[in-house]
């Protein structure tokens, strides 16, 4: 069946079978900052915004997302450069391998937008579904906040 | 201790800004190539089972499909998937495939076809008759009395004793324990036992192959290890080294289940048969079944000591699982010892005696920590015990008997991995330092046996102290190449494998240092056995130490270039220049640029390249050392365990990158967490795995996560790269024994196996055993 959907900003449309998942999908069609950690909805990886809202891709059939806007991390950083929470979390130490990386900025760049002012139990809350082997979560969550103050800052200043 | 420009600086990781805005640097973003197969695997459905019979033709006759792989039609040849230097300290005891299967998950064929869907599909064509033996599916199963012989081939190399299951078998002693024992006034003796635990990198094992223009096979691999995957590809499916190029692009974690070389074999004989690209990708359940895991081991540390609390006696046996293959069997089970004994270097008698048995359960290999996770349950619980019997606070106790700046032990020169040790005198430790400041975090002296409680929730504070190694001496080695650019730049080619750890980063402020140029000045490969130079690989805790000293001579080999040159050019003395802000001069007087120096040596007067080799083959493992307090809640109604606060001060000699070498340690504490709270794979009575997602196999979220604190203590390695040692696995062995000691201290009880759930506390609290 054929799809069309806004990704990153821009028009898509492919032909997808009925049961494709959006993730498979969005590989599929070269949008690989969206990865693939467990397939089964349990380790948040994969997370995009759809419609403003982080969901996992794994467990969305393709075909859900039509006439929907989806975000990856492909499309945070700006033609300035860095998205600030992006600044924040390598500021932070908060990227070692970097493979959950694109689903905590997402999800956290959701939480942001929704409370743009959150203590650390509230960034705990949003980011308990994104699974981290290598950080220990502490430096995620110094960076998510540093992205808060940050967003913060540049809002203030403007 | 020497002043640093850019070590000791929160540098951001050179591959950062990649990471963060998800470009393709992971095996799985490779866009496809024309042509791509897909590979699926057939697993066993048996524990211990011959294959009579294996009938493939439907598969094969099934669209899309190009190539049908079993043990009848792929090479022979006996190997080790450990991924180790060579000669291998592991048992030649794997094939491609064998016509025998040795545990729910091993190789019985696989499927390369269009598209995954159809090689899946095929796979299930694939007709196999079993000839079902008993199976072994525990440690004293595998070590009774006519226990079924799992290796039984005729044509296995270096298994310790194939006829009792024995895989390796390691000993290693100092004085005479017997003596020892007998003139002791305080005796502990205790076993612990450890679960099959999973690595869980987030991304899964994934390789892919292609012929490139020149026919020469290249396989990019989410691998610790691309030239020990060169050399063994090469000799098991039978391809020159010249003609393989293994490159490992970024990688999502490995933690020491991707220095097995565990899938590369199956894509590169389908592109070697076919001409065609192939990839094979694990999905979760398969990481958790057919990848590795850490070797579940029963360990009995007995310690004796005067009544002044001076350790005079150890003795450590240990009795360790290694699954359906030997892999890293021999080596992890003599760190348990290695990595552990010297730290109480105190007793004149020490023995070691350990033993690895098969079983039909899945493969133990290299996991962070590498056996002395293990040892550190047996001996931190034990010295908790031992101070009880003596009537010595814990901490005091440890004071007493640690390892210390200019001590030795004979343990080092007894016990090394896989063989004999190297001797080696401790040439930087902050242990005390470390245990003064996370005492005080912890505010020992006021909680310790307070037992302060709120609700039914009963506190506890514990205290475990480690040390670890930096690399294999004598056997590791790491190399790095440099060249200057035209604009005072630098190529920094380095063998070693950034898994996700920054190790780019951290080799490039080496070389940033030594050459007085910012960080951005230095352009790092890495791990490319095509363009890069050779390196065992990211394990052993060797790639701070042992490539970074590699990388720390190459420089100063350029540096020295560069001076010689700016000495021409400013006719002054060589031995007066220095190199600082990308010029080169003597410090008082003129300089001239580095832009400079690299204009005139590429094309102005005595042309030629500057640039240098250097390679580091390590004398000495100076370990890291670490102190850990904790303090936790058990609610003594149902046996919840929760940690309330970590601490962990460790030293890792001069840190190159504070804020990444505190990601290590938090990274491997919080994994340690897991370890000691909730990981284990749970089998069935056919030795299926049955925790085999992430939501029965609970890793920790960041919901789990307690107030963690981790405070570097610097201290100055002399032997190592700019004063640094390594740090990546040190603190995983920290949680196990801190927990355990924390709960008998908040209960008074000793727990003795591993994970602390609930249900095995509630048990141990009501008598009921643990």
């Amino acid at each position: 069946m054929i799809i069309r959907f806004q990704l990153d900003g821009s028009s898509m449309e492919t032909d997808v079978e009925p049961g494709t998942s959006l993730l498979e999908a969005l590989r599929g069609l070269g949008a690989t900052s969206v990865k693939d950690g467990c397939s089964h909805g349990d380790c948040g990886t994969c997370a995009v915004l759809l419609d403003g809202r982080a969901v996992a891709a794994c467990l969305l059939f393709a075909a859900q997302v039509d006439g929907s806007s989806i975000e990856t991390v492909a499309g945070m950083a700006g033609e300035e450069g860095l998205h600030p929470l992006q600044s924040a979390l390598l500021d932070a130490g908060a990227v070692q391998c970097g493979f959950c990386t694109p689903g905590i900025l997402l999800t956290a760049l959701e939480l942001l937008k929704n409370n743009p002012d959150p203590d650390e139990v509230e960034v705990r809350q949003a980011l308990a579904g994104n699974l981290c082997r290598c950080t220990g979560y502490v430096k995620i969550i110094e960076g998510v906040l540093l992205g808060a103050d940050r967003l913060a800052g540049a809002e203030g200043g403007s | 201790m020497g002043k640093f420009t850019v070590v000791g600086t929160n540098e951001r990781k050179v591959d950062g800004r990649a990471l963060a805005t998800g470009q393709p640097v992971f095996v799985g973003d490779i866009p496809p190539r024309e042509g791509l197969l897909h590979l699926a695997l057939l697993h066993s459905p048996h524990p211990h089972a011959v294959i009579r019979s294996i009938n493939t033709s439907r598969a094969e006759a099934l669209e899309g499909v190009a190539l049908v792989l079993t043990h009848l039609n792929t090479p022979t040849v006996r190997y080790t998937t450990a991924g180790q230097g060579h000669p291998e300290p592991s048992p030649y005891d794997a094939r491609v495939f064998d016509s025998k299967v040795r545990f729910v998950g091993d190789r019985v064929a696989a499927v390369a076809a269009d598209s995954e869907e159809a090689a899946r599909r095929a796979c299930e064509l694939i007709e196999v008759e079993y000839d079902i033996l008993q199976p072994v599916l525990s440690l004293d199963e595998a070590m009774a009395d006519g226990a079924p012989v799992i290796h039984d081939e005729d044509d296995a190399l270096d298994v310790w004793a194939a006829e009792r299951n024995c895989v390796s078998h390691m000993v290693a002693s100092a004085g005479d324990v017997a003596v020892g024992f007998a003139e002791c006034e305080g005796v502990v003796d205790v076993t612990c036992e450890t679960q099959y635990a999973q690595h869980v990198p987030i991304e899964n094992h994934i390789a892919t192959t292609y012929l490139d223009e020149d026919d020469r096979l290249v396989i990019v691999s989410s691998t610790q290890v691309p030239f020990h995957v060169r050399r063994i590809i090469a000799r098991v499916i039978d391809v020159p080294v010249h003609r393989i190029r293994v490159i490992k692009p970024r990688i999502g974690g490995g933690f020491g289940v991707k220095q097995e070389v565990l899938i590369e074999d199956l894509p590169a004989l389908v592109t070697m048969r076919t001409g065609r690209p192939a990839v094979l990708e694990y999905d979760r359940a398969q990481e958790f079944v057919s990848a590795r895991t850490r070797h579940p081991m029963r360990v009995r540390v007995k310690l004796g000591a005067k009544r002044d609390g001076i350790l005079h006696a150890i003795e450590m046996e240990v009795w360790s699982n290694t699954g359906a293959y030997g892999t890293h069997g021999l080596t992890v089970l003599s760190n348990v010892g290695s990595k552990t004994l010297p730290l109480y270097n105190k007793a004149p008698h020490v023995k070691f005696w350990g033993e690895a048995y098969y079983t039909n359960l899945p493969v133990g290999g290299a996991y962070r920590g590498y056996g002395a996770t293990q040892g550190y349950f047996a001996l931190e619980t034990a010295m908790d015990r031992l101070a009880s019997e003596l009537g010595i606070d814990a901490l005091e106790l440890r004071r007493r008997n640690h390892i210390r700046t200019g001590e030795t032990s004979p343990i080092f020169a007894a016990l090394g991995e896989g063989r004999e040790g190297v001797e080696q005198t401790i040439t930087s430790c902050e242990l005390e330092s470390c245990i003064d400041i996370g005492s005080d975090h912890i505010d020992w002296g006021a909680k310790r046996g307070l037992r302060h409680t709120d609700g039914d929730w009963v506190h506890g504070v514990g205290v475990s102290i480690h040390m670890q190694g930096s690399g294999i001496p004598l056997i590791d080695m790491g190399a790095a190449s440099l060249k200057m650019n035209d604009d005072g730049s630098f190529n920094l080619s380095i063998g070693a494998t950034d898994l996700g750890t920054g190790s780019d980063t951290i080799l490039g402020q080496i070389a940033a240092e030594a050459l007085g140029v910012p960080l951005e000045m230095i352009i790092v490969r890495s791990s490319d056995t095509d363009l890069t130079p050779f390196d065992v690989g990211a394990y052993a805790s060797s790639t701070t130490y042992v490539s970074g000293m590699a990388v720390q001579r190459a420089a100063y080999d350029v540096a020295d270039q560069i001076k010689t040159v700016a000495a021409e050019m400013l006719e002054v003395d060589a031995n007066e220049v220095e190199l600082t802000n990308e010029r080169a001069g003597p410090p008082e007087g003129d300089s001239v640029s580095l832009v400079q120096v690299a204009h005139r040596s590429l094309y102005g007067v005595n042309q030629r390249q500057i640039g240098a080799l250097a390679s580091c083959v390590p004398e000495l493992s100076p370990p890291p050392f670490l102190a850990a307090f904790v303090e936790v809640r058990v609610d003594v109604v149902t046996g919840k365990v929760e940690v309330v606060d970590f601490v962990a001060a460790v030293d890792c000699g001069t840190a190159i990158n504070p804020q990444l070498a505190e990601g290590q340690v938090e990274g491997a504490v919080v994994n340690g967490i897991g370890y000691a709270l909730m990981e284990e794979m749970i089998f069935d009575g056919k030795g299926r795995c049955r925790t085999t997602d992430l939501g029965r196999y609970k890793i920790p979220s960041i919901s789990d996560v307690p107030p963690l604190e981790v405070v570097l203590v610097e201290s100055f390695e002399p032997t190592g790269p700019m004063g640094a040692k390594s740090v990546s696995e040190i603190g995983i062995n920290a949680p196990i024994p801190a927990i355990a000691n924390a709960i008998h201290d908040a209960t008074g009880i000793w727990l003795t196996e591993t994970p602390f759930t609930a249900e095995r506390v509630w048990r141990a609290l009501n008598g009921h055993g643990s």
